[in-house]
């Protein structure tokens, strides 16, 4: 990294002198990383999580690999997506640039152990903040707010929004969000299970099934990978709210916070939206920033 | 573990879809594995060959990728089952193949003498094989049997990935919605495996001492 010289923290004000120095920094690469604050660790209060990280000049950040747009690991072994760039900003405000990240895959079902037994620091792996989750994890955020949606084939015109699932057969993920709010929605409608969207999608273009459900932005990663078979039902229309967050150990306040204030932050300084263009921007509109929850 | 007492029926059909896809599969590949073994020791050349073709593909493929098959593949060329009947199928012949190479080792461990000496009495191939060879081929197959037997337990989580709702895909389920108590979920799950698992081994540990006795 740049000089020790002039250790300070770049807030959203100095915008402009913080990216430049940061550009800089990255020097030469040709790759444009999210800015990386010059922290001085005495900027944190004394035994923080925030005093911690930043000393260290390590974090270990939890994501999905498996998730188009979001987190999605390459034959390199390294994540990309808006998940990803979530973390780099995350990160970059504690001092630490993309080689101080270690990337660690989560699944759904290992998000809560994984931050309760401190194998990662955050998890930013399209988390929905629930009540359940709550009870074991403390949410930062949310950063996006997804919503459930349907896919279809594009000669499919029967399928018109949810209400038009009786009797249809319907795929989707095992131990999934979206499955289980089938289940206890539209219990008249034959859910099918499979442990990856990929199989779901395959199912669907077999024809053993009518419709894919799950977040819509899951389902626009296929739709884009083979417009020529898949549309999604309603240009994408969702019928529920599935904001996601950053994940992190309970009880962490000022880690909550200062995560929080960095998020708004990328909301300002438009990092945020500049996230998002260079990914799951490639195939969806840009929203606008959902606001923090700080509870 | 109260997530299990208020899932009670959910559990219930869980563990009932494991255990008949573990037995219903079990029994099938069973037959169908000591039908292999004995093509596999066949005095016909092509017989020998089919049965070491099928035993060498099947056991050298993953079963997730034989699961596709029947899942995905041969609906696509005209031939659907539903997803359980497709389970049991791509768990009968994988297993099936393990269950050959088992039996055959046992084939092999019956003294040469005895195949002679039935020969010599006038019998059959066929009669030798269900007669003579086979019924002590079984007494020392039993022990590698069992373990095959055991993995098909454990491999029919990978049903859970095919649309099968068993024990390994309502694990999934449960950690979804309670997912404050996912260690506890797993090793419960990890439980009503072995409920099945350990009963088998005992099955085996009896039935060996029983043959012993018997030798």
């Amino acid at each position: 990294m740049a000089s020790p010289l002039n250790r300070r923290l770049f807030l959203s004000g100095t915008v402009g002198a913080a990216a430049a120095l940061g550009l800089a920094a990255c020097g030469g690469g040709g790759d444009e990383e999210p800015e990386v604050a010059e922290v001085d660790t005495a900027d944190f209060p004394e035994g923080s999580t925030m005093a911690k990280l930043a000393d260290a000049g390590k974090i270990t950040i939890g994501t999905k690999f498996d998730q188009p747009l979001f987190g999605q690991a390459g034959p390199d072994g390294k994540p990309v997506g808006f998940d990803v760039e979530i973390g780099k900003i995350l990160a970059g405000a504690l001092g630490i640039d993309a080689d101080g990240i270690e990337w660690t895959e989560t699944v759904s079902a290992n998000r809560e152990p994984f931050i309760e037994n401190g194998q990662v620091d955050i998890v930013v792996a399209t988390y929905t903040i629930n009540d359940t989750r709550k009870e074991v994890v403390d949410f930062a955020g949310p950063y996006y707010v997804a919503g459930q949606a349907l896919m279809v084939l594009v000669d499919n015109e029967d399928i018109t929004g949810e209400d038009s699932l009786a009797g249809k057969k319907v795929a989707s993920v095992e131990g999934s969000t979206p499955a289980q709010y089938i289940l206890d929605n539209h219990p008249d409608a034959e859910l099918v299970n499979f442990d990856t969207y990929s199989n779901c999608v395959t199912a669907l273009i077999n024809g053993q099934v009518d419709v894919v459900t799950t977040d819509n932005v899951i389902l626009a990663g296929f739709v884009e990978s083979d417009p020529d078979n898949l549309k999604l039902v309603n240009d994408g229309e969702t019928f529920t709210d599935e904001p996601y967050g950053v994940g992190l150990a309970k009880g962490d306040d000022d880690f909550r916070a200062f995560l929080n204030d960095t998020l708004e932050a990328a909301y300002e300084d438009g990092s945020w939206a500049k996230a998002w263009e260079d990914t799951a921007g490639v195939v969806l509109p840009t929203p606008d920033p959902p606001a923090v929850d700080r509870y | 573990m109260g997530t299990f007492l208020i899932e009670r029926e959910m559990l219930w059909n869980a563990f009932s879809t494991t255990l008949s896809l573990a037995v219903i599969s079990g029994l099938l590949a069973l037959v169908v594995g000591t039908i292999v073994a004995g093509l596999r020791v066949s005095p016909y050349r092509p017989l020998r060959l089919v049965a070491t073709a099928y035993t060498e593909f099947l056991r050298n493929t993953p079963l997730t990728i034989v699961f596709f098959f029947y899942v995905f593949v041969t609906p696509s060329i005209g031939f659907a089952f539903d997803y359980r009947t497709a389970a049991t199928i791509a768990l009968t012949c994988y297993t099936s193949a393990f269950v050959a190479e088992a039996v055959r080792s046992g084939i092999n461990s019956v003294a040469v003498g005895q195949a002679e000496a039935a020969r010599s009495l006038g019998m059959s191939f066929r009669q030798n094989l269900l007669i003579v060879v086979l019924p002590q081929a079984f007494r020392t197959a039993i022990p590698p049997l069992i373990s095959v037997l055991i993995a098909l337990v454990k491999n029919t989580s990978v049903a859970g990935a095919f649309g099968v709702f068993e024990l390994f895909a309502m694990s999934r389920r449960l950690t979804n919605v309670y997912s404050a108590d996912v260690i506890a979920i797993l090793l419960g799950v990890a439980l009503f495996y072995l409920v099945i698992c350990i009963p088998l081994g005992q099955l085996a540990g009896r039935l060996e001492r029983k043959v012993a006795f018997a030798r």
